[in-house]
């Protein structure tokens, strides 16, 4: 079983060579994609049943080299979860883009580079999501940006070049500090390996693990989009084709939990910092919704709804008992899919009115029911209506809280319902702006929203373009997969709960020398 | 373990400088900022590796320094080397579309600017200081900065490749130039 733990993160990136060879052949690099994309779906799900079944994570040591020394490819619960889940949404929107690229004609988007950048995006969030060390996390960190600089520059417009070079300043700023974090970890203690990086830091004085500590911190935040590190992400992700936004929102920062959970539970289980943590979620939470009210275009809407709901993340984060980083991890698998899919039926919504400012748009439901449906259904489930998985995620993590007790646990379950709430209102209002509102309406609705008529994109418009089966049909299928997610809530939040028992007893080195067979 | 006071002081001024210079408008100056930093975390690296003096990874007598920084800091050379080669393609590119390599302010900025001022006259002083004229390193070169020798002259004048000029700088068709 260890040898296809390697497999995913080569064969992306064998798959992005081959790719990159047949540019000129748009058929064989979509077939290219989509192969290996599906083999890596059915990979990791072996995998997830696997060190599911087994209760023993898998480790394979990379050339060979003894454990503490060599790069350490290490699968637990969460690690194949995570991948099982990223596949699932990285086939989806290789599918939407295949479809608005063949209607397209491929005149607006030079495709040879669009599909190898892709899997190699692929290859980054899988190797970083299997990284057995510090330092092979950052090299799939690495992997991943580079891959993202040039999604998000696709086609060097002028607007996509400006908000490009925010991003990729920004990304670069926080590599740095992740780098310098990692020097000093071996500097205070010889090794780059989280299990042992965990045995090991207990050893250290506390002021030197708490500046390890909040150096991490820093590098993963800004990868996370937590505030007050997340203002380059309303900035930057709205800019890029739809469906390089819809695969940014759902998993990059995500990619930043994760080292973030990786953080707080393996390498730093005794250093605490849990009051800051909670002071930051708190205020990412209220800071990215409120940005989301005073939008007035729909991809800037959500993209600071994505800021605030990272705050849920980093919450359940502070809380650090079993119970709370299982809903943590149920959260994060409901945003990753929900969050896509809104992008994506964005995408549908572009297309079909020609703009996405919700002044502009109107009479989409009479006009077009199908993507109505589509946008209303994850919507709510972010907003946290009961029954979707967003209302499950949500009560978990206030459950969780709640039974902590503290007075600042009170403060921050009050907060997550008001974000919950305004998250609703930003999202209905774009409902009843411009699905609900009648094609002749009145100029009634239009003076009472007038103060949105300042704000950025308001007015712009774009082409209208038809709509390509397969986009639809893939923006359903992501729709299916959020309510799946909340029709097998139960086995699913039961494997949750298990990694996050799991993930508070971290793997010890001599363990995980045992499972290379050294 | 001892550690070398002039490489720490040398990492010190380097983090300094790259921060300093990333602030920049200028992109140029922003990439200079970026490979400031890199080093310095690469020295940093080199920094952490034990005491300087032993033998680099092999040797038959004496210490031997730990080999894994190294294997560290060469991968980080890699990456680093790899996205100053994007960035400057970025900053052609940006100087490509606009004559321009700075950063300019986003539609968001600009709004709110612009509600302020219709606000609060007093902010005018701000908004005005804001407005960065300089909006290019090469100041008063007409052509791009990287210049592609023609197949025609190479008696001493160059010309450059025909995408290079943006299009209101770039003079009258003079005689349906084919080239």
């Amino acid at each position: 079983m260890t040898a296809l733990v390697p497999l995913l993160a080569t064969l992306p990136l064998l798959g992005a060579a081959i790719a990159l060879i047949a540019g000129r052949h748009r058929r064989v690099q979509v077939g290219v994609s989509i192969v290996t994309l599906s083999l890596v779906l059915i990979i990791a799900a072996v995998l997830l049943y696997v060190v599911d079944t087994g209760g023993q994570p898998l480790a394979v040591s990379v050339g060979g080299w003894p454990v503490p020394f060599g790069i350490v490819l290490y699968v637990d619960r969460l690690a194949a979860l995570l991948v099982v889940v990223s596949s699932i949404v990285l086939l989806a929107v290789l599918l939407f883009s295949v479809g608005q690229g063949a209607a397209d004609g491929d005149d607006e988007t030079p495709v040879s580079i669009f599909h190898p950048s892709y899997l190699i995006l692929a290859a980054g969030i899988f190797t970083a999501f299997i990284a057995g060390d510090l330092f092979n996390l950052y090299v799939g960190f690495e992997i991943l940006l580079v891959a993202s600089y040039v999604l998000i520059t696709l086609g060097s417009t002028e607007s996509r070049i400006r908000t490009g070079v925010v991003y990729i300043v920004v990304s670069l700023v926080s590599s740095i500090l992740f780098l310098a974090a990692i020097a000093m970890i071996y500097g205070a203690l010889g090794t780059v390996n989280m299990a042992q990086i965990s045995e090991r830091m207990a050893e250290l004085p506390p002021d030197t693990q708490l500046l390890l500590h909040l150096m991490l911190l820093l590098a993963f935040s800004i990868k996370a989009a937590v505030f007050p590190l997340s203002f380059w992400l309303p900035d930057s992700y709205p800019t890029a084709p739809a469906p390089v936004t819809a695969v940014f929102a759902g998993l990059l920062t995500k990619v930043g939990v994760y080292a973030l959970i990786r953080t707080e539970t393996q390498l730093f289980s005794d250093s605490d910092v849990n009051v800051l943590l909670m002071i930051v979620a708190l205020a990412t939470m209220i800071v990215g919704v409120l940005g989301a009210v005073a939008q007035a275009e729909l991809k800037r809407i959500l993209s600071f709804t994505l800021v605030s709901h990272v705050g849920y993340m980093v919450f359940g984060l502070a809380i650090a008992t079993p119970a709370a980083i299982g809903a943590t991890i149920y959260y994060m698998v409901h945003h990753i899919v929900v969050q896509t899919t809104l992008f994506l039926a964005i995408g549908l919504v572009e297309r079909r009115a020609g703009s996405t400012s919700i002044l502009r748009v109107k009479g989409l439901m009479r006009a077009a029911p199908v993507i109505a449906l589509l946008y209303f259904i994850p919507a709510i489930n972010l907003g946290g209506l009961p029954p979707f998985s967003g209302f499950i995620g949500k009560y978990a993590l206030f459950d969780a809280a709640a039974q902590v007790g503290t007075p600042i646990m009170m403060v921050l379950i009050v907060g997550g319902i008001v974000t919950s709430l305004l998250t609703l209102y930003a999202l209905m209002r774009a409902w009843n702006l411009s699905f609900w509102r009648e094609e002749d309406d009145s100029t009634e609705t239009e003076s009472r929203i007038s103060y949105l008529g300042s704000a950025p994109a308001a007015g712009i418009k774009t082409e209208r373009r038809v709509i390509p089966l397969i986009m639809t049909t893939t923006t359903a299928g992501m729709v299916a997969v959020t309510i799946a997610l909340t029709v097998f809530a139960g086995p699913l939040y039961d494997l949750c709960a298990r990694i996050g028992d799991s993930l508070l007893e971290p793997v010890t080195l001599t363990q995980l020398q045992d499972e290379v067979g050294q | 373990m001892t550690v070398s006071l002039v490489l720490i002081v040398i990492m010190a001024a380097l983090f300094a400088c790259g921060v300093y210079a990333m602030l920049e408008r200028s992109l140029t100056r922003v990439l200079i900022g970026f490979l400031l930093l890199g080093n310095a975390a690469n020295l940093l690296l080199l920094v952490v590796m034990g005491d300087p003096g032993a033998a680099p990874f092999y040797g038959t007598e004496g210490a031997t320094s730990d080999p894994l920084p190294q294997a560290l800091t060469l991968t980080a050379i890699v990456i680093t080397f790899a996205v100053s080669a994007f960035l400057l393609a970025l900053i052609y590119r940006s100087w490509q579309l606009g004559q321009a390599d700075t950063f300019t302010d986003d539609e968001a900025d600009i709004a709110v600017r612009e509600r302020a001022l219709a606000h609060e006259a007093a902010m005018d002083a701000e908004a005005e200081f804001l407005r960065d004229d300089a909006v290019t390193d090469f100041v008063g070169v007409d052509t791009a900065p990287i210049t592609v020798l023609g197949s025609r002259d190479f008696s001493g004048i160059v010309d450059d490749a025909p995408s290079d000029r943006p299009a209101s700088r770039r003079p009258p068709a003079d005689g349906g130039d084919p080239s």
